[in-house]
């Protein structure tokens, strides 16, 4: 497993550029862009089950989706980062993708640190350091955990359909 | 118990009593705008129209605005897709290209009101604060499971008061008030939470729009304005019916996370620096760099006072050697009256390159792309690195008002310098 380290105020641009909005929106037309503007190397050299590890506000600016779905598609583990912007963490709910706030491992990590997570539980091991980070409350895990918001809500109008 | 303003505009929506910051709402939006990304949204959940149907065809507000006229085979198929689709199911509310930048659309066709909730896919849909409307961004996954149940969640956001006083002092500005707070608070000062402004009497609609619109720069999910006389005599210009929000106003004793004074009058012109909304300094002080290219215009200051205030600071100038303007009114309607009222003319005399109502250059996807090395100032509300289409140009944000003179001098200006410089 691999920790890609990146900064405060990843905006949307640097993770998915703008010019590429209205060309690509299925996760095959994403990958080849993701993170572009950022770190070049990423969609080359990311395997699934590597960790994504900011600063503050990851995911500022616009509301599109892509950099969110590309993750996902990425196989990315989770993004543990000291805060989200809010459209982002939103979408990552959505997408069934794990979003850790824990501004505290973030400053714990050193290169070279394996970092074990476990999202039941509510905590991250950096190194030989263990965090806890706040969970989600249970009306919106359950969004996650059924894979994101479209299959839950596939779930709920066929739940809806059958008693009526 | 009292209420902030969000807190009683979501609690009306949801049904309930009172509701408090931090709680979680499931309601029913009023409208779900869409824009050019619609063929998108609709792709995700083409098999489950057909098992589930469209919940209301009433919902969804589209508006082709980002990339208008399409500008290759790709948008241009999206476009038709997004035409097929408003067509299938008969949609009340679609605007085709050359209508305008949807959150324009959006207020002058009266769709937002005090007191409504919008969701919208498009990061600036918190304009409609300005008219005492929850408007607040989501995501194109929630577009769709919302076109299918119409049913949304929401956390009751905490809410920072701003308190306003006194007035602006021209040649400074709304955008220059709203660049200047972001700069106090920063780029995630309001993460996750309501501004809701007080103090607001001495601002115009058109004002209120391009602080509202600007909210989410400092990350905030709502920018609202308290529905007031101005409020009423917009709304009541544009014919549209709506429930007295009285009773929306805040209470007394409401709980603000925090307060945030701010004199009207100390606002001065300001830039924002490349590549962060909040790198905010003086105009005056702003680096003395040639700039290539000025735009005016977006869903941030595309309005008639935007493009008055250009017309008269480059009357008896010209853009400068070199140099070009891009000048994109905010919508059709806007464009009509520039049109009929000279102001237009009066941009095209100075050198300006005029663009079709739209999105245009600010988001870099049509016309207006920066080669590497460029530098453009612009009345938008966004300037990452690489936003206008190119990874190596910068790009600096400002006033109507700054862009037009820096426009006349090719470098950075504050309105106040430009007629000295001339002499």
């Amino acid at each position: 497993m691999r920790v890609f380290r990146y900064g405060d105020d990843v905006n949307t641009d640097l993770l998915f550029p703008g010019k590429y909005t209205y060309k690509a929106s299925t996760p095959e037309e994403i990958l080849p862009h993701l993170l572009e503007d950022l770190d070049p190397d990423f969609a080359r050299t990311v395997r699934p089950g590597d960790l994504l590890l900011a600063g503050r506000n990851f995911g500022c600016g616009s509301s599109r989706e892509q950099p969110v779905v590309g993750l996902r598609a990425a196989g990315i583990a989770a993004v543990v980062a000291k805060s989200f912007a809010r459209i982002f963490y939103r979408a990552a709910i959505n997408q069934g993708l794990v979003l850790v706030e824990c501004p505290e491992a973030v400053d714990a990590f050193r290169e070279g640190d394996a970092v074990l997570l476990d999202p039941s539980a509510g905590t991250i091991v950096v190194g030989d350091r263990e965090f806890r980070f706040p969970k989600l409350p249970p009306e919106i895990l359950a969004i996650r955990d059924a894979g994101g918001l479209l299959p839950w809500t596939r779930h709920a109008l066929r739940r809806a359909g059958g008693q009526a | 118990m009292a209420m902030t303003y969000a807190e009683k505009v979501l609690a009306r929506k949801a049904g309930r009593p009172e509701v408090r910051a931090g709680e979680i709402l499931f309601l029913r939006p009023d409208h779900l705008l869409m824009h050019d990304n619609a063929s998108a949204i609709v792709g995700k959940i083409r098999t489950d129209l057909d098992e589930f149907g469209l919940v209301d065809r009433g919902l969804p507000v589209i508006v082709l605005d980002h990339v208008v006229p399409a500008a290759d085979e790709k948008t241009a198929r999206s476009h038709r897709e997004i035409r097929a689709f408003a067509g299938r199911f008969d949609l009340p509310h679609f605007f085709d290209v050359g209508e305008g930048i949807c959150h324009q659309v959006l207020v002058e066709y009266g769709f937002a009101r005090p007191g409504g909730v919008i969701v919208g896919s498009d990061s600036h849909t918190c304009s409609y604060g300005a008219l005492g409307c929850f408007g607040t961004g989501i995501d194109r996954t929630e577009a769709a499971a919302l076109l299918l149940r119409g049913i949304t969640w929401l956390k009751v956001p905490e809410t920072i008061r701003v308190d306003l006083t006194g007035s602006l002092r021209p040649p400074a500005s709304a955008k220059d008030l709203m660049l200047t707070l972001i700069g106090r608070l920063g780029a995630e000062g309001a993460n996750y939470r309501a501004l809701e402004f007080h103090g607001a009497t001495g601002l115009s609609m058109d004002e209120r729009f391009t602080v509202a619109n600007m909210g989410v720069e400092m990350g905030a999910k709502a920018a609202l304005f308290l529905p007031d006389e101005v409020t009423h005599a917009f709304l009541r210009g544009l014919g549209v019916e709506y429930l007295d929000p009285a009773d929306l106003l805040p209470d007394a004793g409401a709980r603000y996370e925090a307060v945030v004074p701010c004199d009207l009058a100390a606002v001065e012109p300001v830039v924002a620096l490349p590549h962060a909304v909040d790198r905010v300094v003086p105009a005056r002080g702003a680096p003395d760099v040639p700039i290539d290219q000025f735009l005016l215009g977006t869903c941030t200051n595309g309005r008639l006072p935007d493009l008055r205030i250009a017309a008269e600071i480059l009357d008896g100038h010209r853009v400068a050697t070199g140099a070009r303007l891009l000048v994109l009114p905010a919508s059709r309607r806007v464009q009509q009256t520039a049109l009929a009222d000279g102001t237009l003319a009066r941009l095209a005399a100075a050198g300006a390159i005029l663009l079709p109502p739209g999105c245009g250059p600010c988001l870099g996807a049509h016309m207006g792309v920066l080669a590497p090395g460029e530098r453009c100032l612009s009345t938008a509300n966004r300037n990452f690195k690489g936003r206008m289409g190119c990874i190596d140009s910068e790009i600096y944000l400002a006033s109507p008002a700054t862009v037009a003179a820096s426009a006349a001098r090719g470098r950075i200006t504050d309105p106040r310098d430009l007629e000295e410089a001339r002499r």
